[in-house]
């Protein structure tokens, strides 16, 4: 998440002290990813550093009101337009686990997948258990979380659909193996599965 | 194996289906214990063979256990007779199936009164309850339309229309969402999750995780026996933690 930008998003609306800005993000993602106030004042220090952001004197209350400079206003513009970066590749324990666990032996492979599933089910009933409650009674600061909560059903089901097709791979991999050595050689179901697993 | 109560609608106990003999016998079901209370809606997941639409055949009465017993409101299914079987079909359990199984000659409304007037019900009395029915399932005004008038979707509300009308207290849905856009098989697992919010049992065989994901509770079935169960419980904040937020 990048916490720069979603600041220098919130000043280009209009300038704004400090503790606002944590506030204002908080409402506006549903009060998905907490700040704290440090982060949002370090962060401020380094885009007035960068020429993003400038003080703007105080509001009367001791408050230190920061406003967005035409520079800033630029990165906020070219942040929007671009679309966020897929690490490459994703970074997923679950799948070096896996990757690991079908290489070496005397692990349950299938004990792995299944232990994964009823846990990735339990996520997905709670996140729609949560997205029912949220739309059956929805606030107008409701949006950012059922976007949230969408997200997080995609992902976990996606995760469901892909421990599927793992097991479904291990078991045509298990019936490759033994064909193999009933016929004493390779055969030719088991060839394109070798193929596969040298990927 | 649990206590019979009176808020239990669903009871399988130690029950095994086989189908053939000898060396050739295929266990479809083996030693299945399931129970499913009044208001809680219970996905049964697993791959291809792994006996979830047995169990739902066996749940609802269409079929017969080998071994092992059903109750459904405590009645044990095998001490019923055919047309007592039937009756309790009727008055007490709802199916959806894959495939509709709806009459093309007769309306949606006909279609969803169908069960009600089999049972004796007066037809006006029949006609309206099957006009709720309808309601709830969000098409009141295809109420005379015919099936080839309908969209697939629609025919499937006119499904869950039957098997919910009436207020039965236990619904069987076999993959309701087969064919179905996402959308319209939301709507599928809404009209299921406010049945059993208003007290009914419902099963629901998937492998749809994020149709099976409604339930309260997901017994997955492996070989013919339940493996794992999974049930919902947690509060948001606590989503966010493990979801890395």
């Amino acid at each position: 998440m990048s916490i720069r930008h979603s600041l220098l998003a919130l000043l280009q609306d209009r300038p704004r002290y400090g503790y606002q800005l944590r506030v204002e993000f908080e409402n506006r993602t549903g009060s998905t990813w907490p700040l704290n106030i440090g982060q949002v004042y370090t962060t401020l220090d380094r885009l007035e550093r960068d020429g993003l952001v400038a003080k703007d004197g105080d509001d009367g209350e001791g408050h230190v009101v920061y406003s967005i400079t035409a520079e800033g206003a630029a990165e906020v513009r070219s942040w929007f337009a671009a679309p966020v970066e897929r690490t490459n590749p994703p970074r997923n324990e679950l799948a070096i686990k896996l990757a690991l666990a079908v290489t070496l032996p005397g692990v349950d492979v299938q004990a792995i997948i299944q232990a994964q599933r009823v846990a990735s089910i339990r996520a997905l009933q709670d996140y729609t258990k949560a997205r029912r409650d949220t739309a059956s009674n929805q606030r107008s600061g409701d949006t950012a979380w059922l976007l949230v909560l969408d997200s997080l059903i995609f992902q976990t089901e996606a995760e469901v659909r892909w421990l599927d097709l793992c097991e479904a791979r291990m078991v045509q991999l298990a019936a490759a193996t033994a064909a193999r050595k009933t016929s004493n050689g390779v055969t030719e179901d088991a060839a394109p599965l070798n193929a596969d697993s040298r990927r | 194996m649990s206590v019979r109560g009176p808020q239990q609608v669903l009871e399988l106990a130690k029950v095994s289906r086989t189908f053939g003999e000898g060396a050739t016998a295929v266990a479809a079901l083996r030693d299945v214990d399931l129970t499913i209370g009044a208001g809680e809606f219970v996905a049964v997941m697993g791959p291809s063979g792994s006996g979830k639409s047995s169990l739902l055949a066996l749940a609802g009465g269409l079929d017969r256990p080998t071994s092992g017993g059903v109750f459904v409101e405590s009645t044990p299914l095998a001490g019923l007779g055919l047309n007592e079987l039937a009756r309790l079909r009727r008055r007490a359990v709802g199916y959806v199936f894959q495939d509709f199984n709806l009459v093309p000659t007769l309306t949606a409304a006909e279609n969803v009164a169908l069960p009600l007037e089999l049972d004796g019900t007066a037809t006006k009395k029949a006609r309206r309850q099957a006009a709720d029915a309808l309601r709830q399932v969000g098409i009141p005004e295809l109420a005379d339309r015919f099936m080839d008038q309908m969209s697939g979707g629609q025919q499937q509300r006119v499904a869950i229309a039957r098997a919910v009308v009436g207020q039965r207290r236990l619904i069987l849905a076999d993959e309701p969402t087969g064919a179905l856009d996402s959308t319209t098989g939301q709507g599928v697992m809404e009209v299921l999750r406010s049945r059993a919010d208003a007290g009914a049992a419902v099963m629901l065989v998937t492998h749809e995780a994020r149709h099976a994901a409604w339930a309260d509770r997901v017994v997955f079935l492996r070989d013919g026996r339940i493996v794992d169960q999974a049930t919902a419980m947690h509060d948001p904040t606590m989503l966010l933690a493990q979801a890395g937020l």
